[in-house]
């Protein structure tokens, strides 16, 4: 009985073995080999920062020619180069790696709080109960939209309820900065130390009212600057990363601490 | 008896006011008067600073249509105009005026002795110079409710009296105190739409209301009034119109679409005394009750009598205050605070609860019981609605109507999981109106 059984399993095997080893090759999916090649250079998080569902489909669209090249932010520009080598097209400028960077420092023992805020926790949500928890009307809420919203959970909510980015897990693929309906959050090349972290456009002396760290305006940064890369932008202090060398001097002369 | 799909049954809590009847607050030293009191355009201002102006004297008007002017309720000087805390949140522009505590009429508010034979226009055009809004909290400019397009005949005039919030007795005790008034105003709105019937519900707890009412409507047969049953949102536009007529306002439609028009008790009254009287719309009952007030009571507040000064007339806050209402507990706008917040033609209630009253819980994940569709009012799903919003699907929460949302509040009531599904909804209608605005452009 048992050989009976054996041999009956071992034929059915064989003729089903065989009818998928020929449908295998008769249906097969001609699959354009770049494609599997530009999908191995992405960063793989499916993070749909490239504005298509996700790496699979990034590549198909790169290969057809509607993706650019550089598309892939997380992937950097080393893969960016790849891809265009597979691609043939020209290789792209060297983009620096761009890590999200917070603008704000209205923690809770900075910024004043205007009321305590029980609802949804959500940024938006917060900010549809009396235009926020805080004074400060361009700050950040810190009730973590970002934290929620980072596909490489690079996004934590640190102690003083400010959101704290981890740099290395960072891809650059600015869904936080669209999400923050503050804009609080913005990309900046990763090998600039030092930021305005104050988005505050109000006068210097309301913005005192409302915070010990906020940017008042005074020009300081902007007279001491030894590169002139510093400008005054509604009332906040920007710098221009492509001329800041990372000297740090307007950090010394912030009366706010609020380049840091 | 009639009634509506879903809805909830929150305890009352009306106890510590009903039987207190109104009594008039103390005009304020410094009144702050609102430029935007009402759904629609805001007004620009009529006066400048350091104007002389008096009672009743219009301060504010805008040339929109979905909007209503604002008047001084005080005699006295323009000190500033500045801004002021809305109830729903943020600033308005506002007019403060220095009280001389000497109560000058201003000479264009004199009783008419000829109310009677006014034209349906005629009174259509004292209620806009009145001011007058949806005195229940919505502050919907009134002479626009009452000019729904021709194509749409209305027949059916509807009072809500059934002040289905838990703690507010405002239209209680306005209807048990000023119960012909009301059937003077209910009238008056039907000689302006030409509608041949009226109808007023009135919530069975309120049983005294009922007969008051109804003792005064005796005289004219077109007027019914009902005792509905007790449940909330049972004074809802909607539903109210549903448990009368059984029709059903379609979604996104108004209650014009089905031939009814519904009125707050309140504004009736105003409506009454703006034809009457001549009386602009300068003060309106309040209910101050909560536990954490020492004296709730109900009060005559002129409009913009600051929130502070109404609060130290009922003997201040209790020392555990958790949570400051304008409006009642289940649609009422929380506040940050009573500063620079005044009374407005919107406000029927100030509830301060207490910690007793106030439980903040942990918000649990959804069971689909699906407890929220059952007592939805509107047959929407708020669940499906929650977790988009949870999950920034906006478009998904269009699809699932979330435009069609009355924010009654009923959903976040009942579920067990204490989701905060009103709120979300909220958020989804305000992204959803931006979106369209968006559109639009």
């Amino acid at each position: 009985m048992i050989v009976a059984a054996v041999i009956t399993l071992a034929a059915l095997g064989l003729i089903f073995g065989g009818a998928l080893a020929y449908a295998s090759q008769k249906f097969a999916v001609e699959v354009d080999p770049k494609v599997e090649e530009v999908r191995e250079l992405l960063a793989g998080a499916n993070c749909g920062a490239c504005g298509y569902a996700g790496c699979d489909q990034f590549a198909e669209e790169v290969v057809a020619g509607n993706a650019p090249v550089t598309g892939c932010a997380p992937a950097g520009t080393e893969a960016a180069n790849k891809i265009a080598g597979i691609m043939g097209v020209e290789a792209p400028d060297t983009l620096e790696r761009q890590v999200a960077q917070l603008k704000c420092l209205g923690d809770c023992n900075t910024v004043k709080i205007k009321h305590i805020y029980d609802g949804p926790q959500d940024c938006r949500a917060a900010l549809m109960f009396g235009g926020g928890p805080i004074a400060c009307s361009f700050g950040c809420v810190g009730l973590g939209n970002c934290v929620r919203a980072c596909p490489t959970d690079a996004i934590t909510l640190g102690e003083n309820g400010l959101p704290v980015i981890d740099k290395d897990l960072c891809i650059g693929c600015s869904i936080c900065v669209k999400e923050c309906p503050r804009q609080v959050l913005e990309l900046v090349p990763e090998t600039k130390k030092h930021h305005v972290s104050c988005r505050n456009q109000d006068k210097g002396k309301q913005v005192r009212e409302v915070c010990a760290r906020g940017c008042i305006a005074c020009t300081l940064c902007v007279k001491k600057c030894p590169e002139n890369a510093i400008s005054m932008v509604n009332n906040v202090a920007v710098i221009d990363y492509d001329k800041c060398t990372n000297c740090g001097t307007c950090v010394e002369v912030c009366p706010q601490k609020t380049i840091i | 008896m009639k009634t509506f799909k879903g809805g909830v049954h929150p305890g009352d809590r009306k106890s510590a006011t009903e039987k207190k009847p109104v009594v008039p607050a103390k005009p304020p030293a410094v009144a702050i008067i609102p430029l935007s009191q009402h759904i629609g355009a805001p007004c620009e201002p009529l006066v400048a600073v350091g104007d002389e102006v008096k009672m009743g004297q219009k301060i504010g008007d805008s040339k929109g249509f979905v909007s209503a002017p604002v008047h001084s309720s005080v005699s006295g000087k323009v000190i500033k105009i500045d801004t002021c805390k809305s109830a729903p949140g943020g600033t308005v522009d506002a007019i403060f005026i220095e009280n001389d505590f000497q109560d000058t009429w201003h000479e264009d508010v004199k009783p008419n002795p000829n109310w009677e034979k006014l034209s349906a226009d005629e009174l259509k055009k004292i209620v806009r110079e009145a001011g007058i809004v949806g005195m229940g909290g919505a502050t919907f400019p009134t002479h626009v409710k009452l000019s729904p397009p021709p194509e749409n005949k209305i027949d059916y005039v509807l009072v809500n009296g059934a002040e289905c919030e838990p703690y507010l007795t405002s239209d209680h005790r306005a209807m048990l105190e000023r119960p012909d008034d009301l059937i003077v105003g209910l009238q008056l709105i039907m000689k302006m739409v030409g509608a041949e019937k009226g109808c007023i519900g009135i919530e069975d707890n309120k049983p005294d209301a009922v007969e008051a009412v109804t003792k005064a409507a005796a005289k004219d047969p077109r007027i019914e009034v009902r005792a509905l049953p007790t449940k909330y949102p049972q004074g809802a536009e909607k539903q109210l119109i549903k448990v009368f007529t059984g029709r059903e306002v379609p979604s996104g439609g108004l209650p014009a679409h089905v031939g009814c028009i519904v009125q707050n008790v309140g504004t009736c009254i105003a409506i009454t005394d703006a034809v009457c009287k001549g009386l602009p719309l300068i003060e309106r009952i309040v209910t101050i009750t909560g536990s954490g007030i020492n004296e709730p009571k109900n009060m005559l507040v002129r409009i913009g009598t600051p929130l502070e000064d109404v609060i130290e007339q009922c003997g201040g806050f209790k020392p555990n205050l958790k949570k400051l209402i304008l409006g009642g507990p289940m649609m009422g706008f929380a506040q940050p605070g009573p500063e620079n917040l005044p009374v407005t033609k919107g406000t029927s209630g100030i509830l301060c609860l207490t910690d007793e009253e106030v439980t903040i819980e942990e918000i649990g994940p959804c069971i689909k019981c699906a407890k929220c569709v059952e007592v939805c009012p509107v047959s929407i799903m708020p669940l499906f609605i929650g977790s988009s919003v949870e999950q920034g699907l906006y478009d998904r929460a269009e699809k699932y109507d979330a435009m069609d949302c009355i924010e009654c509040g009923c959903c976040s009531y009942i579920c067990p999981a204490k989701r905060p599904l009103t709120q979300w909804i909220r958020m989804a209608k305000s992204e959803i109106a931006a979106k369209r605005r968006a559109a639009a452009k």
